[in-house]
């Protein structure tokens, strides 16, 4: 049971932006800009850095949810996703995505612990400004959404079908708030 | 020195809203939401979560530039006494079992229970209060992973966010503000 008195049957962060519209509105497309709009990491990526700090978070709904959009945008390699939140080192991704992992991990712990190798080593990795940013923001941005969801205890699903519902449209469509169904 | 490319002469976050105004617009519109609304919560007891949490997060810019704009509201003492010891400071019960929620959440979502909550209902919070409590202690473990996150610069001069903080509350508010 959530904490406060939500639309019964709707998940996550959606029952949130039912609840308070006016700031649903901003939170989603403050996710649009940034895992969606224009940036250097591909969707997939910015999909990847939003699951590994919920993961991190142990927010099941957001780490479902995003997992399922990763997937959507990665054809269904859920070997690979599965491995970056276990053990990303040896995930088959790039050495850059590695190197923005290990910044985003460092952002959900406590983000002073960032520092000057960490960014040089992803820099020689190919990692730009933009990269560095992104990943940054994205991480710190996950550990508000994680926090605002289950700091309510909002209903998180069990059905894995469900999330791989929600993982193709947001895969498909982005991220558009709820509108209300009366 | 800040981690990206940053125009040095700004300060915190305002740096990064001048580096990226694409994500500065829905960022500024939430704390607009947040923070500038007396519904339910008052504009000072809403910066004074804001101070709270990122005090906790110790991040320097973000608790000196909200800790000046609820000063502005509630006084100076308020704002020391909150950082120090919430639970001795002259603030209604209903705000100190709010911070205590706002505490949790600093900790991560699950630190919430039923305890906090009950608490907080039975001094008079309203569920409304409690989603705002929530909402503005998780966004600014956003906004102060953020500003720490990428190494920008908090000044330590308290008159500079004196200035700043009277400008937000009188003037500007969060969504006309400029980065410069």
């Amino acid at each position: 049971m959530a904490y406060i008195n939500l639309e019964k049957d709707v998940p996550g962060i959606r029952s949130l932006a039912l609840f308070r519209p006016d700031t649903g509105k901003e939170l989603y497309k403050l996710a649009q800009v940034l895992l969606r709009d224009d940036s250097p990491l591909s969707q997939g990526e910015r999909e990847l850095i939003a699951t590994f700090v919920s993961s991190k978070n142990e927010c099941t709904f957001c780490t479902q949810s995003h997992a399922a959009a990763a997937g959507y945008l990665f054809h269904n390699d859920t070997q690979m996703i599965d491995l970056v939140l276990t053990d990303y080192q040896n995930a088959p991704i790039s050495e850059k995505l590695k190197c923005l992992l290990s910044i985003a991990g460092k952002v959900q712990q406590d983000a002073r612990l960032v520092g000057d190798e960490d960014v040089a080593n992803a820099r020689k990795h190919g990692a730009n400004d933009r990269d560095i940013h992104d990943t940054v923001l994205i991480a710190a941005t996950f550990c508000m959404f994680n926090r605002y969801v289950d700091g309510l205890a909002t209903m998180t699903p069990a059905d894995p079908v469900l999330y791989g519902q929600m993982g193709a449209r947001m895969g498909e469509f982005g991220y558009i708030a709820p509108s209300p169904t009366i | 020195m800040a981690h990206i490319k940053i125009n040095e002469d700004l300060p915190g976050i305002r740096c990064l809203m001048d580096f990226r105004p694409e994500t500065a617009v829905p960022l500024n519109a939430l704390a607009e939401v947040l923070l500038r609304n007396d519904e339910g919560l008052n504009k000072g007891e809403r910066e004074l979560i804001a101070a709270y949490v990122s005090s906790l997060n110790d991040c320097a810019f973000c608790q000196s530039i909200h800790g000046a704009v609820a000063a502005y509201y509630l006084g100076e003492d308020t704002v020391v006494n909150v950082k120090q010891k919430f639970k001795e400071a002259d603030i209604s019960n209903r705000m100190k079992a709010l911070l205590s929620i706002a505490g949790c959440v600093q900790l991560g979502g699950k630190f919430v229970t039923e305890k906090e909550i009950s608490f907080a209902k039975n001094e008079g919070a309203s569920d409304i209060e409690i989603h705002d409590t929530v909402l503005i202690a998780a966004a600014f473990c956003m906004f102060n992973r953020y500003v720490d996150g990428l190494g920008t610069f908090a000044p330590d001069d308290p008159e500079m966010y004196e200035f700043r903080a009277k400008k937000i509350a009188e003037e500007t508010g969060y969504a006309n503000s400029s980065p410069q």
